[in-house]
């Protein structure tokens, strides 16, 4: 105090209190408390906040900052927070942030896409985001692999990795009308569908990969065939027209089929990336599986038009091997062409003819077999399929007459002998014809001719002069024996009318017959009953 | 201003805050009471820098997830939406409601932190007893005084929002973490304003005259 109250008497006196001392200030535990909220806040926000993620895509249709969300199984799972364009300006980068429960589905093979309204061959998607808008949907992957970054993906993805089945691998020649999502049939059931599809590195074929779900993957083996079921399948051969289809929907969008070839024995369900070849067609891939090959080459005099590699070669009209390959010789030394067809006979065919399935067909049996047949008469000989399409095969059969000829082994590969078609035979058939009637000499039969018509001009006259004899003398007589017999005919009929007197005679002749006819089996009838009669005569009734 | 103003201080004597009396201290010494209507009396408010700091760091560390937490959850048929206090701000000066921008960003964000620096201004002023100003300083106190209550602005529009737009499933607003902590920077700051006694100001200058 600085001074003195100058009236202290005008001025109260305060009420003295107890003391009470306090060493904390309890002011600081509002701070405390702040410090605590806000720190739990921090840390909240910060376990809240997940892994931050980018994905690029080719489009930000649809995508919007802050509002796109990511959803997996249509659970939210984060929110895109930023889209820009990539420095190239190629794509589009979006960030996003996760929940912390969605650490676990950033692996390397987790794939993103944006899911909106979607029309595509065979289903219609996504009409949910015409009202709640676009968001990203997620497929969790199976690696292991950690990773932040993601390419998204154009299109949602046909087989999400939760779906049971397994992933082949096919290559073919080519991809037909097949496209992702193709489906896949068995026995015409859809049981899968195309993933993905690549052109070869070398540009000679095309590799697809196909899903098939589960439990119809365990029927894909190991010694199943696919097929491009694709479109119509129409097919124009030796053996005619053929027109194949799988499904309406796979005629529109294309597929593919398999099956394991009938006669084929059950194998081991097939790997996961199993690689199978996509044959073009059922046909192709049906064909029963051949193990043993052996070629031949065979020389036909005739024109080779409308035989084409994969033509039948048939053994008595069983298929037993097919045309590989149609080439032309020339030779300079005689100065001619000739035409090898390289054709392959699969022995084991002809050796399930013979029954014995189980011994493998070794080479020299191949050898004593065809030389025994070319013994016999076997020729090749090239028949029209269809005289259509002038589609050509080769035929083995046998021709009893033809001239003797053997397999040339010492060639490689060996050469078949061969006869000309039937074609050619009917060609020179036709050339004999016409030669022997060549040679007929037509001026003797000319002559000849003459003087038959003249010995029959002297015939006709004579004739004439008879015929003129005839008419003058018989013919006067012959009308007098006519009118003759008319009369006869005349009273005949009289006589025969029904009013006439004979005819009343003998009708009364005839009751009276009949009269009598009827007193006679009286007679007759008691004579039966009472022979007796005969000697002692009628009896009168009994009294 | 006279600087050798006779106060209650300079001549020893108590003036109660509830009533304004002005009272000898007791003969006793130490705490008292005022003898017209019993309240405390102090000589200053007591412990009013400490009291004071501490409502100003809690209001500091609140003020942080006061901005960057969510104040608004709105959610609508087709949309979730989240909103920040700066967003809010962002959303009204891009959708072109500038004046109300400015006035949100004003009430919301520069009133609360210039008032939380205005309280630090001279909070260390006071404790290093500056004889700087000591007008101006007064006068802004009375500013921070005077426009605590309208940093609560944005509380309200999302108060009243959050009651009148609950249409289940239709469209749904909810206060979210953001408003609580907002509010209580706001409170806090208020309170911090009323511990502080603005007679320290003038301690320094009437010293500097003696």
């Amino acid at each position: 105090m600085t001074e003195a109250p100058r009236d202290a008497t005008e001025i109260p006196e305060a009420l003295a209190v107890p003391v009470r001392r306090r060493s904390f200030q309890i002011v600081w535990i509002i701070p405390i408390v702040a410090a605590l909220i806000g720190g739990w806040l921090a840390v909240m926000a910060i376990l809240e906040r997940g892994p931050t993620i980018r994905i690029t895509f080719k489009t930000a249709e649809g995508l919007e900052a802050g509002k796109t969300r990511i959803k997996y199984k249509n659970v939210d799972m984060g929110t895109v927070t930023n889209i820009e364009l990539s420095e190239d300006r190629s794509q589009v980068i979006a960030m996003a942030e996760l929940t912390p429960q969605a650490e676990g589905l950033l692996v390397k093979d987790t794939r993103f896409w944006v899911v909106r309204p979607r029309i595509a061959g065979s289903q219609i998607s996504g009409l949910g985001t015409l009202v709640s808008g676009s968001y990203i949907g997620v497929d969790i992957g199976k690696s292991t692999k950690r990773k932040r970054k993601f390419t998204g993906l154009e299109t949602p993805p046909i087989v999400t990795a939760d779906l049971p089945g397994r992933e082949f691998v096919l290559s073919g020649e080519d991809l037909g009308s097949l496209d992702i999502g193709s489906p896949v049939y068995l026995r015409r059931i859809q049981v899968g569908q195309v993933v993905a599809f690549a052109l070869d590195k070398d540009g000679n074929g095309v590799t697809l990969r196909i899903f098939v779900q589960s439990p119809y993957d365990r029927y894909v083996t190991v010694n199943t065939h696919f097929w491009q079921a694709s479109g119509i399948d129409l097919t124009l051969d030796a053996a005619g027209i053929k027109v194949q289809t799988e499904s309406l929907a796979s005629i529109l969008l294309g597929g593919i089929a398999f099956q394991t070839p009938p006669g084929v024995a059950l194998a081991a369900e097939a790997e996961k990336d199993a690689l199978f070849t996509l044959f073009a067609d059922q046909t192709t891939a049906m064909k029963r599986p051949v193990q043993e090959i052996a070629t031949f080459v065979v020389y036909f005099g005739e024109s080779l038009r409308g035989l084409s590699p994969g033509a039948p070669v048939d053994f008595s009209g069983v298929v037993i091997g097919e045309v590989k390959s149609i080439d032309a010789e020339f030779y300079p030394a005689k100065k001619e062409f000739r035409f090898p067809v390289e054709i392959e006979i699969y022995p084991e065919r002809l050796r399930a003819r013979n029954r014995k399935p189980r011994t493998r067909t070794k080479p020299d049996k191949i050898k004593v077999l065809l030389d025994g047949l070319v013994a016999r008469g076997v020729r090749a000989q090239l028949k029209s399929g269809n005289l259509l399409t002038g589609q050509l095969f080769v035929a083995l059969d046998t021709f009893p007459g033809a001239p003797p000829a053997a397999v040339d082994w010492s060639k490689s590969p060996p050469v078949l002998p061969s006869t000309p078609g039937a074609i050619e035979e009917l060609q020179v058939m036709l050339a004999n014809v016409t030669k022997k009637i060549e040679e007929i000499s037509f001026d003797e039969i000319g002559a000849d001719a003459r003087q038959a018509l003249a010995a029959l001009v002297r015939t006709l006259k004579g004739m004439d002069a008879l015929v003129l004899r005839l008419d003058q003398e018989v013919a006067p007589a012959a009308r007098a024996a006519l009118e003759g017999a008319r009369k006869t005919l005349v009273s005949t009929e009289q006589t025969l009318a029904s009013d006439a007197p004979l005819q009343q005679d003998l009708r009364a002749a005839l009751r009276a017959l009949t009269r009598t006819a009827e007193s006679l089996r009286i007679l007759a009838d008691t004579i039966e009953r009472h022979p007796e009669t005969l000697i002692r005569g009628k009896q009168e009734d009994e009294p | 201003m006279t600087a050798m103003a006779a106060t209650a201080t300079r001549l020893g004597l108590l003036a109660c805050h509830a009533c304004a009396l002005v009272s000898r201290p007791a003969a006793a010494g130490g705490p008292a009471r005022c003898p017209r209507c019993g309240a405390h009396l102090h000589h200053r408010k007591p412990n009013s820098i400490g009291r004071t700091w501490a409502f100003l760091i809690a209001a500091y560390v609140l003020y942080v997830p006061a901005n960057l937490l969510p104040i608004m959850d709105t959610s609508s048929l087709i949309e979730f939406q989240r909103d920040t206090i700066m967003s809010g701000v962002v959303f009204l000066w891009t959708s072109g409601s500038w004046p109300l921008a400015g006035l949100v960003f004003f009430a919301s964000i520069v009133v609360p932190l210039a008032k939380l620096i205005a309280l630090t201004l001279l909070l260390v002023s006071v404790q290093r007893r500056s004889p700087w100003r000591p007008y101006e300083r007064a006068r802004l106190y009375r500013f921070i005084e005077f426009v605590g209550r309208w940093s609560m602005l944005d509380i309200y529009v999302v108060a009243i929002l959050a009651a009148l737009v609950q249409i289940q499933s239709l469209a749904t607003i909810h206060a979210g973490p953001g408003a609580i902590a907002f509010g209580a920077v706001v409170v806090l700051s208020m309170f911090a304003a009323s511990a502080f006694d603005p007679r320290l100001i003038w301690e320094p200058v009437n010293e500097g005259h003696d």
